[in-house]
């Protein structure tokens, strides 16, 4: 009976607790929160798929997940603003037309799916022209340090179109939901929780497939699969292009949940606490990877309540301790330690105790 | 590394993580405001991050507000517990931590944000919760939320009377300068319809990414354009980087002179008083200001903190919006928002930067404007002012040539 | 005219800059694969330095502030990141993209310490009298202070070549980066080798934290606005490769005046980093590049 195994088992416990039982246990603050952390979590995913299973280090993720967050922004700004205005943000700067490539955003049935696709055709070509190059390793990851840098900049420097360093924030309807009743959030952390499950679960399937192999594969040694005869490249175009929706489809999920979008969590360093979250729970373990995502934000929530100003010291710290002492995350320290409880004991003349018999 | 299968220790972890939660959730106070003899308000600064370096001085005027509002009696009765929560310079943590304060510390107000990227993204968690919000900063305006208070200069109190001071002046061809965010940006289009209206010239108008540090650049064209001055909106760094290549490229307030509007007297060392001898500042208070409130505030803030600490134009901001928030709590006899709302317009206050009137309907304040030269000692000395404080009109209505602006 | 002399100078002054602050990182990213994203913090900590000199010295020997300080910061930020190296880094050699979550932890270490120590505030380095105005000809003016630069990153490429082709020691340098393992079977101890590079490596990066007080401003968050224009630059000039990142430098920041004088700002450091890719797409080794027997 496989599909009682006890991996499903708790797969599907955490599920019904996430999903029945928080709702009705937390506050809506803490709930809001949860779900704040998930999105997170979501991006997580991905990186660790690029990452953790692909080698690729992926610095930019910010980017992704700030083009899945504008799209679904600027669609509920133009459905609050109405057929044929223009949202706040633009009437502010003296726009008043709105321009013509925003106008497909006007359309749900545009911009969500927009929300996942941009960001997974951005990463395609991204990676199609930087991987046919062979650029890895640090290389990449500086280039998507470089993209995330440049990309916050042409934000802020558009702001008639983009709302600059203000972001998209005061939304008031979704889809004709009122966005601050406490029913509407529930709703939303049960749609989070929905979304982080089916990525977690698609990306496992990703991995334990063939592709999975292959993609493992090219992160432990690329010339040689080249040399088997599969091209690396169109592998990790794709690795890359799905971790790139992940995020898309975080941030997709973040602007309603959260109410705000700006460049700020597109830049260098929250693509860097998105990239740590994964370090810190473990990579190449997707559970790691949620799990990091959910300790490190939650860490940071506690931590700046204490003390509210040198908690860096401890984040820093915790990153330090996290690469050196444990290198395969939480998780590893989790199995290292059941290690340890079920170990046998060797005898000093190297027999085991029952062979001795 | 082949892919493991989850244990459940593993998702143990999650499990941990979710009852960390419910834990805190059920552990969290739930103490009213009203209750036990105190009032509980919040502050929401950043504490850390790169706006740190600019609001960590005026959560400490908050608190030596309260502390002096304390000594003398508190409000209704009841001392002022300040809770402290840290913005980190990222915004979607202020709204969490404004959303914290009012629904699990359940403070009365909060007074907090410094960019108005933090204040947009807390208006939201405000107007929602109907909790009142003070904002100390000098901002672009365009905004007047039932919920918050706005007790930093809006354009018409900082901008406009220093276009005023230009054009009396005779200072005709002006080049915009400032950091590519919101408030230079909306600042400098009041300020073209301004000039147009006025017969004035821009000359030219540049902006650089926040935190840019390099200046070469903009110095030449600036020598090139030889404007009558330039309107400085740049912020933080830029400053610091922009005055220090501006001098060593041989320009001084002589040949190359400025306005700024976000150099206070907390920047001006940070810059350099040497880079800054002679240029001049629009605010609505200097340290240097004259009379008996201004006297006796200096005086505690050093007593406090330190001599060589200085007082701006937030850091009074903010000492003033505590005791108008406290000026109004007593008229309505009660912390509700509502009420304080609802008796706030028309609440008089002496502050060290002179008489300011809370106005009920954009719940903004009337300021004084005052144009300051930076002397050689690093503080800031006023050479003009508007004579009697200005009417906020954060929407520009008043203005003729504004139309079609907001 | 003068204004295209000008703006040649400071595309040179701008380039001047980039390879100052690329200099240290061509040593430990290129000669070691270290990702060290706490790079800006030497620098940061190497203008500290500069501050305390001057407070220390005071109004007196103002003039000799900055000298005496290019020397200690060069100490001080080198001895950072020895220890930094000594501590943490030895134990990450085989695993490079690990040193950049590590590294990334050790400057928010350092920020949070210069906040501390320091405050969250900007603080004041005066530039000296013989460092202040500039040279006036012909109707531009050629500012001491970058002209000051120019001069520092001179010597100091100098003194590499110096060190990497005419002292013995520079030869196990380049053994190690070429070959480590042939370098280690030759007798050449391979982590006192490590341990000086870094060290070289931080400690450059400290001389240009006091230069680059002459020209901006000194907080703790300085660091972060010079981290990415580094990594940009050794990467276009070629992994370790000096004279790479010269061109390298020399290329992004004329690129970068030019685009900056004709659009604004923003778009030109949008533009630069296309072109980067761009240029990643014909030479991805960047422009001088190691030969060896490797793939790539």
């Amino acid at each position: 009976m496989r599909w009682l195994a006890p991996g499903r088992l708790v797969f599907l416990g955490i599920a019904a607790v996430a999903i029945f039982a928080a709702p009705q246990v937390l506050p809506n603050f803490y709930l809001s929160l949860l779900a704040k952390y998930l999105c997170f979590a979501i991006v997580a995913v991905g990186i660790d798929l690029t990452w953790g299973y692909g080698g690729m280090l992926a610095l930019g993720q910010g980017v992704f997940f700030g083009l899945g967050g504008y799209s679904v922004g600027l669609f509920l700004k133009l459905q609050e603003a109405g057929p044929h205005k223009v949202p706040d943000f633009m009437s502010w700067s003296g726009v008043d037309i709105l321009p013509w490539f925003y106008e497909p955003l006007r359309f749900g049935w545009v911009a969500l799916p927009a929300a996942i696709l941009v960001p997974a055709l951005l990463g395609a070509l991204l990676g199609a022209l930087v991987f046919r190059q062979k650029v890895r390793g640090a290389y990449f990851a500086i280039l998507t340090q470089a993209l995330a840098a440049a990309f916050v900049i042409l934000l802020i420097g558009q702001q008639a179109f983009t709302g600059g360093t203000n972001g998209i924030t005061n939304l008031h309807y979704a889809l004709g939901f009122d966005l601050n009743s406490p029913d509407v959030q529930r709703g939303l952390y049960v749609v989070t929780v929905v979304c982080l499950l089916g990525t977690f679960l698609l990306a496992r399937a990703l991995v334990k497939s063939r592709y999975g192999r292959l993609l493992i594969a090219v992160r432990d040694a690329e010339d040689r699969v080249r040399f088997l005869g599969y091209n690396p490249v169109h592998v990790k175009v794709v690795a890359f292009s799905i971790s790139a929706a992940m995020a898309g489809l975080a941030g997709a999920l973040f602007i309603p949940v959260v109410g705000i979008i700006s460049p700020a969590m597109m830049g260098i360093v929250p693509s860097f606490e998105m990239l740590a979250a994964v370090a810190v729970g473990g990579r190449g373990t997707l559970v790691g990877a949620v799990a990091g995502a959910l300790v490190l934000n939650y860490a940071r929530s506690t931590l700046s309540d204490i003390y509210p100003g040198s908690w860096t010291l401890l984040q820093g710290a915790l990153f330090i301790v996290v690469v050196l002492i444990a290198p395969t995350g939480l998780v590893g320290l989790f199995a290292w330690l059941r290690r340890q409880a079920t170990r046998i004991p060797r005898s000093p003349f190297g027999a085991r105790p029952q062979e001795a018999f | 590394m082949e892919f493991r299968r989850p244990g459940v220790a593993s998702f143990g972890l999650i499990a941990i993580s979710i009852g960390m939660l419910a834990v805190i959730a059920c552990g969290g106070s739930s103490t009213t405001t009203t209750s036990s003899g105190t009032i509980k308000v919040g502050l929401l600064h950043s504490l850390s991050g790169t706006m740190a370096i600019s609001e960590v001085s005026v959560k400490d005027a908050e608190l030596l507000a309260i502390s002096e509002i304390n000594a003398k009696g508190g409000v209704l009765g009841k001392q002022l517990v300040p809770v402290i929560e840290d913005g980190a310079s990222d915004w979607p943590t202020f709204a969490e931590k404004a959303q914290k304060l009012i629904s699990t510390d359940k403070v009365a107000v909060v007074f907090g944000g410094w960019t108005s990227a933090s204040r947009k993204a807390m208006l939201p968690v405000f107007e929602r919760n109907k909790a009142l919000l003070y904002y100390p900063v000098q901002y672009e305006g365009l905004e007047s939320s039932p919920y918050i208070y706005y007790t930093g200069a809006t354009t018409n109190q900082q901008i406009i009377p220093a276009l005023d001071y230009l054009k009396s002046q005779g200072k005709m061809k002006i080049y915009l300068l400032g950091s590519d965010y919101v408030f230079p940006r909306t600042a400098n289009k009041e300020i073209k319809a301004y000039a147009a209206a006025n017969g004035m010239t821009i000359l030219g108008e540049r902006y650089t990414p926040l935190g840019s540090t390099e200046y070469g650049t903009i110095v030449n064209k600036l020598k090139a354009a030889a404007p009558d001055f330039v309107f400085n909106t740049l912020n933080g760094d830029s400053n610091v980087a922009f005055f220090k290549q501006l001098k060593a490229a041989g320009l001084t307030d002589k040949t190359m002179p400025t306005m700024s509007v976000s150099i206070a007297e907390d920047e001006v060392r940070g810059v350099g008083v040497d880079n800054l001898v002679g240029h001049l500042v629009a605010w609505n208070y200097y340290q240097t200001t004259d009379n008996a409130q201004n006297t006796a505030f200096v005086k505690a803030y050093k007593a406090k903190y330190g001599a060589t600490r200085v007082t701006d134009d937030p850091i009074e901001a903010a000492y003033v919006q505590v005791y108008l928030w406290a000026a109004e709590a007593a008229k309505a006899n009660s912390v509700d928002p509502e009420k304080v709302k609802a008796a706030a317009g028309g609440i008089i206050f002496n502050a060290p930067e002179g008489l300011v009137t809370v106005n009920g309907d954009n719940h903004h304040v009337s300021k004084t404007a005052r144009i300051g030269i930076i002397g050689s000692d690093g503080l800031i000395k006023e050479i003009w002012n508007s004579g009697k404080p200005i009417e906020p009109d954060p929407y520009l209505k008043s203005y003729a040539w504004a139309k079609g602006l907001s | 005219m003068e204004i295209w002399v000008s703006q040649l100078f400071t595309g040179i002054s701008l380039a001047s800059i980039l390879l100052l602050v690329a200099l240290g990182l061509t040593f430990t990213f290129g000669q070691m694969n270290v990702v060290n994203m706490a790079h800006g913090e030497f620098i940061m900590a190497g203008a500290y330095t500069a501050f305390v000199v001057q407070g220390v010295l005071g109004a007196q020997l103002l003039s000799i502030s900055i000298p005496v300080a290019l020397v200690l910061a060069f100490v001080v930020a080198g001895a950072i990141g020895l220890l930094m190296e000594r501590t943490i880094l030895r134990r990450l050699y085989s695993r490079p993209l690990d040193t950049l979550v590590v590294t990334w932890g050790v400057s928010l270490i350092l920020q949070q310490l210069a906040r501390m120590i320091f405050g969250a505030q900007n603080v004041e380095v005066k530039a000296p009298s013989w460092l202040s105005g500039g040279l006036a000809l012909h109707g531009v003016t050629f500012p001491y202070s970058r002209l000051f630069i120019l001069a520092v990153v001179v010597v100091a490429i100098a003194a590499i070549w110096f060190l990497m082709n005419r002292v013995p020691y520079g030869r196990q340098m380049r053994a190690v980066v070429q070959h480590r393992q042939l370098a280690a079977t030759s007798g050449i101890r391979t982590h006192s080798v490590d341990a000086t590079t870094f060290f070289v490596g931080s400690g450059l990066a400290g001389m240009a934290g006091v230069a680059l007080t002459l020209l901006g401003p000194i907080g703790p968050t300085l660091g972060t606005n010079y981290l990415v224009d580094a990594f940009l630059v050794v990467v276009v000039g070629g992994l370790g490769q000096l004279p790479g990142a010269v061109i390298a430098a020399l290329a992004l920041g004329l690129l970068n005046a030019t685009l900056e004088f004709n659009t604004n700002a923003s778009l030109a450091r949008v533009l630069v980093f296309v072109a980067i890719v761009a240029f990643l797409q014909f030479r991805p080794q960047g422009l001088i590049a190691l030969r060896t027997r490797a793939l790539r």
